[in-house]
């Protein structure tokens, strides 16, 4: 990891959230390089889900800092995220099904002041991924699974986000189409410098893309390393991933 | 039965007057009969204590509760919304009119004509209720408050439409005996008519509490939080929801026949939507689902106009202000209280009192 | 036969006027799930605060500027200072609040403005033009169908061609996820209750004239027969609103034209308990009635 705090896109301090009374996440510490991907991964009910709500601020955080680029995100509102760069893929994906591929991915780019600029990004994504551009017109609900995740994620590239936050990208998709998405986001990665923190239940598939492994557990970071390091170290994969 | 029970909500123990339910001792309908016995005595008590026009007033107030608490049953413990009780209200009190005025009209005199008139009154309503009730317990939320409301702006509408029966906007008097010699020559008309309503009224309410107390009491809250738990529980839904509403019809048609006998007449223009809301805002102030609330609601009903009556009189304004004021400042301040009360305090003047005593026995404990 | 084309034309123009405050009511059903049982009351306090200005100025024009206006204000107010503050959880909170704002803005029209009828001037003639021998429409018939053309097609260019139609859909069908793309809910949320309200405010400016005059309860019926539309077009359906209205507008036109103008309120009833029992999802629904 770099030593360089100015290169750590997103840091993340003692972060408690919860729904109710008893909180869910309990001290996260989390550090994101710029440039890099982070898997966050662990079993159901680890709190994965909860520690990307709370970073977007669906959550309000009972305690903690999480810095964007240096710059403290607390109290702003969820709708503010998207113009400090942060864009977030939800559970499920969010699709909105009862708009049209071309007004969900046009909705990505509405908060953007320069106009000409969003419409570059939009041919981009439609150059990214091909099938969308031939289902422009088609409403949210037609689109296949696979379609539906090419959607999610152009409309959050539309807004040519710093950080991207993926929440369960592999859910419900055929292998080869997860192996496509995981290939995209390096492949974004190393192009445009994109930082994604990335929430996956399918472990293997998401150590092996990411640059760092984020092991989560009972709401707790039990260890953070390397991706290469969780993956091929038998003894780490024993004790934490159960594999 | 264990089935019906496992589909309970824990919301139980919000029935009645808050405290747990494992404190009950003895048979249910006992207790509320001593409870209606105790109150009964003491209406008889205060009826000797205070002037002809407070019992003209308790006895109002007891023909609302009648209404209030059938539709705080339906309310809040079934979960439909009715804005078509003072129609509802209304089918009592015609039925009321037009019954007295047919034994009247034959020369039919007899202190069992009354009850029978009432009688009368609640099949009636009970009739159209079901009617309702069955549109009813297919449509949900707004659908139902829709149709309600509907029905509640049709209804009085009907009667200038067949004025031939109802006499338009006129209304029918409604002739009532006097009380029996028996009482003395000087008995007061009003105390007379604080026991009769009274009288009815503590009957329903004896026939409600021990409903809600019952095991379809317990479906109608069952059916009220979760329709497809309660489904699965064995209830059957849509028979639930047309029995609420026909024992709430059935009260309200009461409450208007009482309100009829009360004034002597009826008209329609004395069960507008306006009275609809009323009921409705007096439920929700008292505390939905509770009788009560139910309670409250209905001496909010009667006291209200009266306090801002006096109010009105006590600032000198002109005679075309004062009477502005006179029939809009009740339902402005009504209007206001139902928007704070859903907003600040859900649970309603009995909410309020019940978290107090709460708060109060933790204290002494 | 010319009966029955005077009263097609004259159903028309009062379906015109359900029409759009039936969309008024689709619209708030969209973006937020509560019927708001207050709009008409809302909408004759807007007809108030023109008839006020009218009065003032001598200007029917003005005030009926000042209307929309008015409506489009208190529409807002209503969404900032009342139901935003309403739990929804259940859906007879909103209901019941709703129906708390009928109390209190009809008492408080009567205390200001007295409970009588008030004679409302319209615009333009209402005797009909004669085309041939037979009553046609009138001028004032045409002003309404002009007006609510207008509006409803602006209503419907906004909502299907701007950002801004792009984000109040958005927000209504998933706002969570709007949120999360930088649409702000909240102000998407107030800006649908202006707009009801205002096109609420702009059909009472166009139908009291019609009828008895201003009073605080002038639109219970209307609200009744407007409910009515856009539950036969299906709540959730602007188009059908529209629909809904003009058949809700036709089926009083005749009642009253043929059995006799004390049965219309019965037939608004029995049309809405019809469509109800039969096709509670509305003529145009996809999908049946939900099941539960």
């Amino acid at each position: 990891m770099s030593a360089d705090s100015t290169a750590d896109l997103l840091v993340v301090r003692g972060l408690v959230a919860g729904y109710g009374a008893a909180p869910v996440l309990q001290a996260i510490d989390l550090t994101v390089p710029a440039g890099t991907i982070a898997a966050v991964v662990g079993a159901n009910g680890a709190g994965k889900t909860t520690l990307l709500r709370a970073l977007s601020g669906m959550i309000r955080p009972a305690a903690g800092q999480v810095l964007l680029a240096g710059e403290d995100l607390r109290g702003t509102p969820v709708e503010q995220l998207v113009r400090r760069g942060m864009a977030h893929v939800p559970e499920g994906r969010g699709v909105i099904s009862e708009l049209t591929v071309d007004e969900n991915l046009r909705l990505g780019g509405l908060w953007r002041r320069d106009r000409a600029d969003a419409g570059r990004a939009l041919d981009e994504v439609y150059e990214l991924f091909e099938p969308l551009a031939r289902r422009r017109r088609h409403l949210g609900h037609q689109l296949s699974g696979g379609e539906r995740q090419m959607l999610a994620l152009g409309r959050a590239l539309v807004g040519r986000p710093r950080l991207l936050l993926l929440d369960e990208p592999s859910l419900g998709l055929a292998p080869r189409v997860v192996a496509r998405t995981m290939a995209l986001l390096r492949q974004l990665r190393d192009r445009t410098g994109l930082t994604v923190l990335l929430v996956e239940q399918n472990v293997r598939s998401a150590l092996a893309v990411a640059d760092q492994g984020v092991v989560m557990s009972l709401g707790r970071v039990v260890i953070a390393a390397p991706a290469e390091k969780l993956r091929d170290d038998v003894d780490l994969r024993h004790a934490y991933l159960g594999f | 039965m264990s089935a019906t029970r496992a589909a309970l909500p824990p919301k139980q123990q919000l029935v009645d007057t808050g405290r747990p339910v494992d404190r009950r001792r003895g048979s249910t309908l006992l207790r509320h009969l001593a409870v209606v016995l105790v109150v009964g005595l003491l209406l008889v008590g205060v009826s000797y204590a205070v002037e002809p026009f407070r019992n003209f007033q308790l006895a109002t107030v007891a023909a609302y509760l009648c209404a209030t608490a059938g539709l705080t049953v339906l309310t809040g413990l079934n979960g439909q919304l009715s804005l078509g009780h003072g129609a509802l209200m209304a089918t009592g009190a015609y039925t009321v009119a037009l019954c007295q005025n047919a034994f009247a009209d034959r020369g039919m005199t007899g202190g069992w004509l009354l009850p029978l008139s009432l009688g009368a009154a609640i099949v009636s309503t009970v009739a159209v209720g079901a009617v309702v009730g069955v549109a009813a317990a297919r449509l949900r939320g707004p659908y139902l408050a829709g149709v309600t409301l509907a029905v509640a702006i049709v209804v009085p509408a009907l009667a200038v439409t067949f004025d031939g029966v109802f006499n338009g906007e006129q209304g029918l008097s409604v002739p009532v005996e006097p009380p029996p010699m028996a009482l003395g020559p000087y008995f007061p008309y009003e105390r007379w008519q604080l026991w009769l309503t009274g009288a009815a009224t503590l009957l329903a309410l004896l026939l409600l509490a021990n409903l809600i107390r019952s095991r379809y009491g317990r479906t109608f809250r069952a059916v009220r939080d979760d329709e497809v738990a309660a489904r699965l529980a064995g209830i059957h839904v849509a028979r639930t929801q047309v029995l609420a509403f026909v024992v709430s019809a059935a009260t309200a048609g009461l409450g208007g026949a009482l309100l009829a006998v009360l004034a002597q007449s009826v008209s329609p223009g004395a069960f507008s939507l306006t009275l609809s809301l009323f009921l409705l805002m007096a439920v929700v102030i008292g505390g939905l689902g509770r009788l009560t609330g139910a309670l409250w609601g209905a001496v909010l009903l009667v006291a209200l106009p009266d306090l801002t009556h006096s109010a009105t009189e006590m600032l000198t304004l002109s005679p075309a202000v004062a009477q502005r004021l006179e029939g809009n400042l009740p339902l402005a301040i009504f209007g206001l209280t139902l928007i704070v009360v859903m907003i600040a305090a859900p649970g309603g003047i009995q909410g309020l009192l019940s978290r107090l005593g709460r708060r109060l026995r933790a204290r002494r404990s | 036969m010319d009966r029955f084309v005077f009263l097609t034309i004259d159903g028309l123009s009062r379906g015109a006027v359900y029409a759009a405050f039936a969309l008024a009511l689709v619209l708030i059903w969209r973006a937020a799930r509560v019927v708001n049982f207050a709009q008409g009351a809302m909408a004759v306090a807007a007809a108030y605060v023109a008839y006020t200005v009218s009065a003032a100025t001598g200007s029917y024009w003005l005030g009926f500027a000042v209307a929309l206006v008015a409506g489009l204000l208190l529409g807002a107010l209503v969404d900032r200072v009342v139901m935003r503050h309403v739990d929804h959880t259940s859906h007879l909170n909103p209901v019941i609040v709703a129906l708390g704002l009928v109390l209190l803005i009809q008492a408080v029209l009567g205390m200001v403005y007295g409970n009588e009828f008030r004679p409302a001037e319209a615009p333009f003639s209402r005797s009909a033009l004669t085309v041939g021998g037979v009553a046609v429409l009138s001028p004032y018939d045409l002003f309404v169908f002009a007006t609510i053309g207008v509006v409803v097609s602006g209503l419907a260019w906004m909502f299907a061609r701007t950002p801004v139609g792009l984000r109040m859909r958005a927000a209504a069908f998933a706002p969570e996820v709007s949120r999360l793309l930088g649409v702000n809910v909240g102000g998407m949320l107030t800006l649908g209750w202006a707009l009801a309200s205002g096109v609420g405010a702009l059909a009472a400016m166009l139908v009291i004239p019609t009828e008895l005059g201003l009073h605080p309860h002038a639109m219970d019926l209307v609200f009744v027969s407007a409910f009515t539309a856009a539950v036969v077009g299906g709540l959730d359906s602007p188009p059908g609103a529209v629909v809904g209205g003009l058949v809700v507008g036709l089926l009083l036109s005749y009642v009253s034209g043929y059995a006799g103008s004390d049965l219309t309120p019965l037939a608004v009833l029995v049309l809405l308990l019809a469509v109800l029992l039969v096709r509670p999802g509305g003529l145009f629904a996809p999908v049946t009635a939900r099941r539960v």
